[in-house]
C-alpha cells in the first residue's frame, strides 16, 4: 500500500486541484515522503517548508494523528498504508 | 465572500493608490483631481500585503506586491494590466541562499532601480537584507556585502520584525545606496553594495544603556529628494532628524512636534525642504496624541512643523499610522496620502492643507503608494 499525503484545502490548487498525493515510492520517514512530494509538486513543498528545510512554524504534520514535532520530526516511522496530513495551525490574527 | 476583484481602469494621468492591508491588497484609482476614488479589491484576500510598486520605467506599468501568508511563507507577484491578472502563484524567486540560516519572512519593499537601468531593481525584506534583480524581477538575489555583513549576528528583531524598510539610491552615483532596518539603523554604501558602513552619528538609541550606538538603531523610515542628493530625513524610534552629508552625521530636527515618536514620513515631490510625518504619543502608547488625527509638515527642512487637520478627526481618534503607511504622488499641487491601523485611507490634494476620508473599514492598513500613470 501507498503513503498518502492530505493536503489543505490551501494547498488543493499547487497540485493540480487534488486534496490527496498518493506516493508510490519507499517512503519510510516523513522525510522521504516529503522529498517525494518535492519532486512531485515543489509549490507544495514550498509552502510547507523555509528556504532552508525548515517546517514553517504554523504549519503542522500528522502521521495518522500524531504531531511529527512530538514523534520524531522528519524521522517520523511513515507505515505502508499511512495517511501524512499537512494542516495549518489555529495561529493568526 | 470577497469581491472578486477586476483590476484599475487607470489610463494616462489617472492616479493609482496601491493599498496593502494585513489581509489582502487593494487599489484605488482617480482622476488627476483625486476627488473621487473607485476601489477595487481584496486582492490576494487573506494574506498580509507589506509592500507595492508600480514601476514605470521605460515605458512600462509593472505593478509589483508581495502577498504573505503566516502559514504558506511569502513571495512576489507581478501583473502588467494593473491587477487584472498577476503572475504566478507557484513561482517563489525571493528566496535565502541554502546553508545561509535564513528564510524570508516578509518582503518590507519593492524599489526600481536606475531610471536609466530597468532591468535593476530591489528588495527590502526580513530578516534584513537587500536582494536585487538585473533581469526585470525574473529572478533575485541577495546582495552578497550585505548578508555576510560582520555586524548580522549582532541585529536584532523590534515588534515588527527585523525588517529593511528603506531604500535609498543616490541620483547622481548607482554605486552608492543606504539601506534603513530595525534594529540596526542605517547602513551605507559607495561601492554598489560589496561593503556596509553603520551610518547613525547623531541618531538615538533610547532602548539601550548606550545612547549613541554605532549601530542598533531602531529607525522606522528615511526620506529622500533627489534635487538634494546629500540631504536625508529620518524617523526614528524616538527622534526625528536630518542628515546633509548623505548620513555621515544626523541633526535633530523635533522643533515643536507634540511627540518625535512615529513610524510614517513622507517627502514631498517638488520641494527637498517639504516632508510630512504623523507623530505618536509614544513608545508605550502608539497613538495620535491628544486623540487628534494630525499630520505635520515642515517647509523648511525640520527647522519648524506646522499640524494639519482640516478634514481630519479631531476628537476620539486614537490613530496610529505605521512606517509604510504614508506617502505622495509626483503631481502637482502634491497628493499626501495615509493609511492606518485601523483601516482608514486619507488623501490630500493640496499638499497636505486639507483631507479627505477615501475609505475606511478597511483591514489594517501597513502599505500606501500612489502613483500617477504616465
Amino acid at each position: 500500500m501507498s503513503v498518502t499525503i492530505v493536503l489543505p484545502g490551501q494547498l488543493k490548487p499547487l497540485a493540480a486541484g487534488h486534496s490527496t498525493v498518493s506516493l508510490e515510492g519507499r517512503a519510510g520517514t516523513v522525510g522521504e515522503a516529503f522529498a517525494e512530494l518535492r519532486a512531485r509538486h515543489p509549490a507544495v513543498y514550498d509552502r510547507v517548508f523555509t528556504e532552508q528545510g525548515d517546517l514553517r512554524p504554523h504549519v503542522n504534520v500528522f502521521v495518522g494523528r500524531d504531531d511529527i514535532r512530538w514523534s520524531g520530526g522528519m524521522d517520523t516511522p511513515v507505515p505502508r498504508g499511512a495517511e501524512v496530513t499537512i494542516l495549518p495551525s489555529v495561529s493568526g490574527g | 465572500m470577497p469581491t472578486e476583484p477586476v483590476g484599475s481602469d487607470a489610463g494616462r494621468g489617472d492616479v493609482l493608490l496601491m493599498v496593502g492591508t494585513t489581509k489582502g491588497a487593494f487599489l484605488f484609482t482617480s482622476s488627476e483631481e483625486r476627488e473621487a476614488w473607485r476601489v477595487d479589491g481584496p486582492h490576494f484576500p487573506g494574506e498580509e500585503v507589506y509592500a507595492m510598486a508600480l514601476d514605470q520605467r521605460a515605458g512600462g506599468r509593472a505593478l509589483w506586491a508581495a502577498p504573505g501568508s503566516a502559514f504558506w511563507g511569502v513571495t512576489l507577484r507581478r501583473s502588467d494590466d494593473l491587477g487584472a491578472t498577476w503572475s504566478d502563484k507557484d513561482e517563489r524567486p525571493v528566496k535565502f541562499p541554502e546553508g545561509s540560516d535564513l528564510s524570508l519572512a516578509r518582503i518590507w519593499q519593492i524599489t526600481p532601480g536606475p531610471a536609466d537601468d530597468p532591468d535593476r531593481l530591489f528588495l527590502g525584506v526580513e530578516p534584513t537584507c537587500l536582494f536585487e534583480s538585473r533581469d526585470r524581477g525574473d529572478s533575485w538575489a541577495p546582495v552578497e556585502g550585505f548578508l555576510r555583513h560582520e555586524h548580522r549576528e549582532f541585529w536584532t528583531p523590534g515588534n515588527g520584525g527585523l525588517c529593511m524598510h528603506t531604500i535609498v539610491q543616490h541620483p547622481g552615483a548607482p554605486e552608492r545606496m543606504l539601506v534603513a532596518f530595525s534594529t540596526g539603523g542605517v547602513y551605507a554604501t559607495d561601492d554598489a553594495g560589496a561593503s556596509w558602513t553603520p551610518s547613525n552619528n547623531g541618531v538615538r538609541a533610547e532602548f539601550l544603556p548606550d545612547k549613541h550606538p554605532e549601530y542598533g538603531q531602531c529607525v522606522h523610515k528615511v526620506v529622500h529628494h533627489p534635487a538634494r542628493p546629500e540631504r536625508l530625513f529620518l524617523q526614528n524610534h524616538w527622534g526625528l532628524y536630518r542628515s546633509d552629508d548623505w548620513a555621515g552625521s544626523w541633526q535633530d530636527i523635533a522643533n515643536g512636534v507634540p511627540s518625535d515618536f512615529g513610524f510614517a514620513m513622507a517627502m514631498h515631490p517638488h520641494d527637498p525642504d517639504t516632508v510630512y510625518i504623523v507623530p505618536l504619543e509614544s513608545d508605550g502608547f502608539r497613538c495620535t496624541p491628544e486623540a487628534k488625527l494630525r499630520v505635520y509638515r515642515t517647509r523648511d527642512a525640520g527647522a519648524s512643523w506646522e499640524p494639519l487637520s482640516s478634514g481630519l478627526p479631531q476628537e476620539g481618534a486614537y490613530e496610529t499610522v505605521l512606517r509604510d503607511g504614508m506617502c505622495t504622488d509626483s503631481a502637482d499641487p502634491a497628493g499626501v496620502y495615509f493609511g492606518t491601523r485601523s483601516g482608514k485611507v486619507y488623501a490630500s490634494a493640496d499638499d497636505g492643507d486639507s483631507w479627505n476620508l477615501v475609505h475606511e473599514g478597511l483591514p489594517p492598513v501597513v502599505c500606501v503608494k500612489a502613483a500617477v500613470l504616465a
